[in-house]
């Protein structure tokens, strides 16, 4: 399939989502809905640099939470659109990513990965220390009364996601298929080799950190409208840590479709278990679910079926 | 801003025994990350979890915390060298440990956590121990017991640790696996039994390091992540890998955020690893006794 058919089919797919999600009359829906297609859109961004280029991001949470608030600076200052606060957002994220990458990613790979573990609990500390943004209190945030064409603001943020989402995963299959993503799995496979034939690979790992970021950030912008509270730790959540790199390395981090269907899986099951076991439960079966599938299943669940077609042809 | 001399004076000498702890939690990541390369960034999640065994021990059987660290250590060991089988087998000698092992520690650090709230809820606890409350008045100097203890205890075991790498046999070849396994095969050892013994050892001082967390202050599950950029930051600046380097940091750090926390308020604090630790990366990533 071409990139352009593929862009024509993604967009077919989402406005099937969304046509459908109309016939639906519970507003819990959105609420859940929202949760999985935010998952997929973050779940793809750390793919991008997690799967593609073998770099490890633990500051998910960060760069997710930056974008949310730079949108309660927004909020307070001025009154913007919400597309408007995600590009924000998102730009926010992806230089801080780009500022990490650039101190840490001459170095080692773990070096990176220990910095975004840290720039977790830095950034969380400014933002505590931050009484504009409310500090340790947290902030509330009204949502606008109307939204054009819209009769409900849930589902709003429902179509703005699940956009996000549609164009976060073109974004990650046009990569995977150009020449810009032969030298990301380049690097991942091999950077002394890949530096060796000529792949600029500073440029390239700066590119996927500054991408992979700005896609969290735009995932994060709208959580203060979704929530309406937002206080650091909710903000700054481990979870979403946890389950943006769950996700891919349960579903496969190789293409496209193994960050998805990890975060429809996982993010239904969470959903799930939310509502009827507890919520600290159900980190603990991701957690489980994390370590038991990197042991066991090293490529996922795309690893999987593709082993298994392959025993078929054989 | 004014700063008076006393205060100066109290904040120092807090911060150079806060650096002393710090050290122990600092030693086996120096151990694993340092000398083994292994980045087990789950160590903190089991030093909280050295908190707990001895919080339990303590309030159950009234046993001395120091006590219960003794006969909790030999445990730890075994976990740390049961741990890394596994991470040998699935992910050293497949050749994956920079995504999946990362990834493997970054779940176990998650599962350590979540179980330990899922057990004991989110509430701070503590320990008894006679060395709990009193304080040692020198001058105007203050230095309380809970602070002076653990850092002794944590000089003991540096020193007991340096020795043991420098002298003895076993020691050695944790010294001869971080600097070239290649050549250790070549002589017939099999690196990954050393590895597996050392990285029981680094889990052991975990569990030390825990018990004097405790001490120190009342402990919550989630406490351990603040200081996962503080055992970076002092790895990290003080040379992979060396102790006296560890040693010298952990003081450095101790020193300024006990500074900073008295100054400026203790909210502050977790931002300083990290700027050290970011400063350090961009400016002498061999660290201050690096090699």
């Amino acid at each position: 399939m071409g990139n352009g058919t593929f862009v024509l089919a993604a967009a077919v797919a989402g406005a099937a989502v969304f046509g459908l999600s109309l016939l639906i009359h519970n507003e819990y829906f959105f609420f859940a809905g929202y949760v999985v297609l935010q998952y997929i859109v973050l779940a793809t961004a750390w793919n991008i640099l997690g799967g593609y280029t073998g770099y490890v991001n633990f500051g998910t949470a960060a760069f997710f939470a930056m974008g949310a608030y730079s949108s309660v600076v927004l909020y307070k200052l001025v009154s913007l659109p919400l597309p408007v606060l995600m590009v924000v957002g998102g730009a926010i994220s992806g230089i801080v990513g780009f500022g990490t990458g650039y101190l840490t990613l001459r170095l080692r790979g773990v070096y990176f990965a220990i910095a975004t573990l840290a720039l977790a609990v830095v950034v969380q500390t400014l933002i505590v220390n931050w009484d504009f943004v409310g500090g340790a209190r947290g902030a509330y945030i009204m949502r606008p009364a109307q939204v054009p064409l819209f009769g409900n603001y849930i589902q709003y943020l429902f179509l703005v996601m699940l956009v996000l989402a549609v164009v976060a995963l073109v974004t990650a299959r046009t990569i995977e298929r150009s020449r810009l993503g032969y030298g990301f799995s380049a690097i991942r496979d091999d950077e002394l080799a890949a530096e060796a034939f000529g792949v600029p690979t500073l440029r390239l790992k700066l590119l996927a950190t500054t991408l992979s970021g700005a896609l969290m950030g735009m995932a994060g912008a709208p959580l203060p409208y979704y929530v309406t509270y937002l206080d650091p730790a909710s903000g700054f959540n481990l979870a979403y840590a946890v389950n943006s790199i769950a996700m891919p390395l349960i579903g496969g981090t190789t293409t496209w479709v193994g960050p998805l269907i990890g975060a429809v899986l996982l993010g239904t099951i969470q959903q799930v278990a939310t509502v009827t076991i507890s919520s600290a439960a159900n980190l603990l079966i991701v957690g489980l679910l994390l370590v038991g599938f990197v042991i066991v299943a090293p490529n996922g669940i795309v690893g999987l079926f593709e082993q298994h077609w392959r025993a078929r042809r054989a | 801003m004014h700063f008076p001399f006393e205060l100066l004076a109290n904040a120092a000498v807090s911060g150079l025994l806060l650096g002393g702890f710090y050290a122990a939690v600092t030693v086996g990541v120096a151990i694993s990350f340092g000398m083994l390369d292994i980045v087990n960034i789950a160590h903190p999640a089991f030093i909280i979890l050295g908190s707990y065994i001895t919080y339990i021990v303590n309030s159950t059987l009234g046993v001395d915390p120091l006590v219960a660290s003794v006969i909790m250590a030999p445990a730890f060991f075994l976990l740390g060298a049961a741990i890394y089988q596994v991470y040998y087998l699935a992910f050293e000698k497949r050749g994956q440990e920079s995504l999946r092992g990362l990834a493997f520690f970054f779940g176990l650090l998650f599962i350590t956590e979540v179980a330990l709230i899922l057990v004991f809820g989110v509430d701070y606890r503590y320990v008894t121990a006679p060395y709990a409350g009193p304080s040692l008045h020198l001058g105007f100097l203050i230095l309380p017991l809970r602070m002076l203890v653990p850092c002794a205890v944590s000089l003991v075991l540096l020193l007991g640790l340096q020795l043991f790498l420098a002298r003895s046999f076993a020691g050695r070849a944790i010294l001869a696996v971080s600097q070239d396994p290649v050549a250790l095969r070549l002589m017939g050892v099999s690196p990954s039994r050393i590895k597996r013994f050392a990285f029981g050892l680094s889990l052991a001082t975990a569990g030390v390091a825990g018990t004097l967390l405790i001490i120190i202050q009342p402990v919550e599950p989630s406490v351990g992540r603040d200081y996962i950029g503080r055992v970076f930051a002092i790895c990290v600046l003080g040379g992979m890998g060396s102790l006296p380097g560890a040693l010298v940091a952990a003081m450095l750090l101790g020193l300024v955020e006990s500074v900073t926390s008295t100054f400026y308020g203790p909210s502050w604090s977790p931002a300083i690893a990290f700027g050290v630790l970011l400063v350090t990366l961009a400016v002498r990533p061999a660290g201050l006794m690096g090699r």
